[in-house]
């Protein structure tokens, strides 16, 4: 009924240097990937602060994908793995919260992994697609801009 | 510094349970340093309790406000509006700012939203250790600069205690041995003789087991 109708909105945190390159990729290659996932693009995962995922779920996302360089590779040498300790504290977190902590991924990919990262995608989506609608997005207060710090 | 951590989510929300609008205020100060009641914290802290009443169907109105020090009257100043138009407090202060709060503001329910730690400092990125106990009496001076009421796992004042395995504490593995540490740093700096000395009993009157304590300076008191 409505879960056959479903479909996930999920963020992509993705790194300039690598997945976000990637997803260019994957569209040159014309590599399909689900139009689930929505892409922000940032200068390195070790960028990411708690808050932009709580803030996600907060708005309604019913998952968030952080996609960052294959571990060794990261441009600022360790961001991805500052980011992969992050991601999993927020996931337990976020279960704390009472949410399900599969809703929140990481993977790891390079400028040249356009199909891995598609196929990472059409996974994560095929998960939140299972777990059903976040039970925040009834009622999400619309984003509008906010001095949040 | 004073280090706290957060407390649990569903701990957060039992406390506040009752209330349909609270005022999570941080502390600009030691607990922003040690990454548990800052700016930051409030926001996250705020953002978990809206979502976490949201999925349980409890009704929570959440304003997120920090100041400079919660433990000093000018700066809590600051929260008397937010602090008004809200049904209660969740202070992510140290004990003493939770307190300092709760004071100021006597007819609003204030609460604690971290657990307030130790006195220590940052040893690595992401890692605090406990430094001092505030004993009240402090005997530094006599051991190097290392502390064996804090670090001593017997607050040994004569030790070593004989059991320590490989430098390493026996009580508890992961730690040095204080006693080897102030041994190291006493040959160092060439007062190995401060060791033959026995010290007498401390004077643990100053500490914490009679009650709250004070200091009062009368040359700055007006």
């Amino acid at each position: 009924m409505e879960s056959a109708a479903f479909e996930p909105k999920i963020l992509a945190f993705c790194c300039h240097y690598c997945a976000y390159s990637s997803a260019d990729l994957a569209g040159s290659m014309r590599i399909q990937y689900p139009p689930n996932i929505r892409i922000i693009r940032t200068p390195c995962t070790g960028r990411l602060e708690t808050e932009y995922f709580l803030k996600a779920f907060e708005r309604g996302a019913d998952g968030v994908l952080v996609a960052g360089c294959l571990e060794g590779g990261c441009h600022f040498i360790e961001g991805n793995l500052c980011a992969k300790r992050r991601v999993q504290y927020i996931r337990d977190m976020v279960a704390e919260i009472g949410l399900e902590k599969e809703r929140l991924c990481m993977v790891n990919v390079s400028a040249a992994m356009a199909r891995p990262l598609a196929e990472a995608i059409r996974e994560m989506v095929e998960t939140v697609r299972k777990l059903g609608p976040s039970r925040l997005r009834q009622n999400a207060t619309p984003m509008k801009m906010e001095k949040t710090r | 510094m004073i280090v706290a951590e957060r407390k649990t989510v569903p701990e957060l929300m039992e406390i506040v349970k009752g209330h349909q609008k609270i005022l999570v205020l941080g502390c600009g100060t030691c607990v922003t340093v040690c990454l548990a009641g800052g700016e930051r914290e409030v926001s996250i802290i705020a953002s978990a309790l809206r979502m976490a009443s949201r999925l349980a169907n409890r009704a929570l109105e959440v304003e997120e406000l920090t100041i400079e020090r919660q433990c000093d009257n000018v700066f809590i100043e600051q929260a008397a509006e937010a602090v008004g138009r809200n049904d209660a407090v969740v202070s992510l202060g140290c004990g003493a700012g939770v307190q300092a709060i709760a004071e100021r503001y006597p007819q609003k329910p204030v609460y604690a939203g971290l657990n307030t730690a130790f006195l220590g400092i940052l040893e690595e990125r992401g890692v605090w250790a406990e430094k001092c106990a505030a004993c009240g009496d402090c005997v530094l001076h006599e051991y190097g600069g290392i502390c064996p009421i804090t670090r001593c796992a017997k607050r040994m004042l004569n030790g070593p205690c004989g059991g320590s395995r490989e430098d390493r504490c026996e009580v508890r593995a992961d730690l040095p041995c204080a006693w080897q540490l102030i041994y190291k740093r006493l040959k160092d700096i060439g007062q190995l003789d401060r060791l033959r000395k026995v010290a007498p009993p401390k004077r643990w009157g100053a500490a914490l087991h009679g009650g709250l304590r004070k200091i009062v300076r009368e040359d700055h008191r007006i």
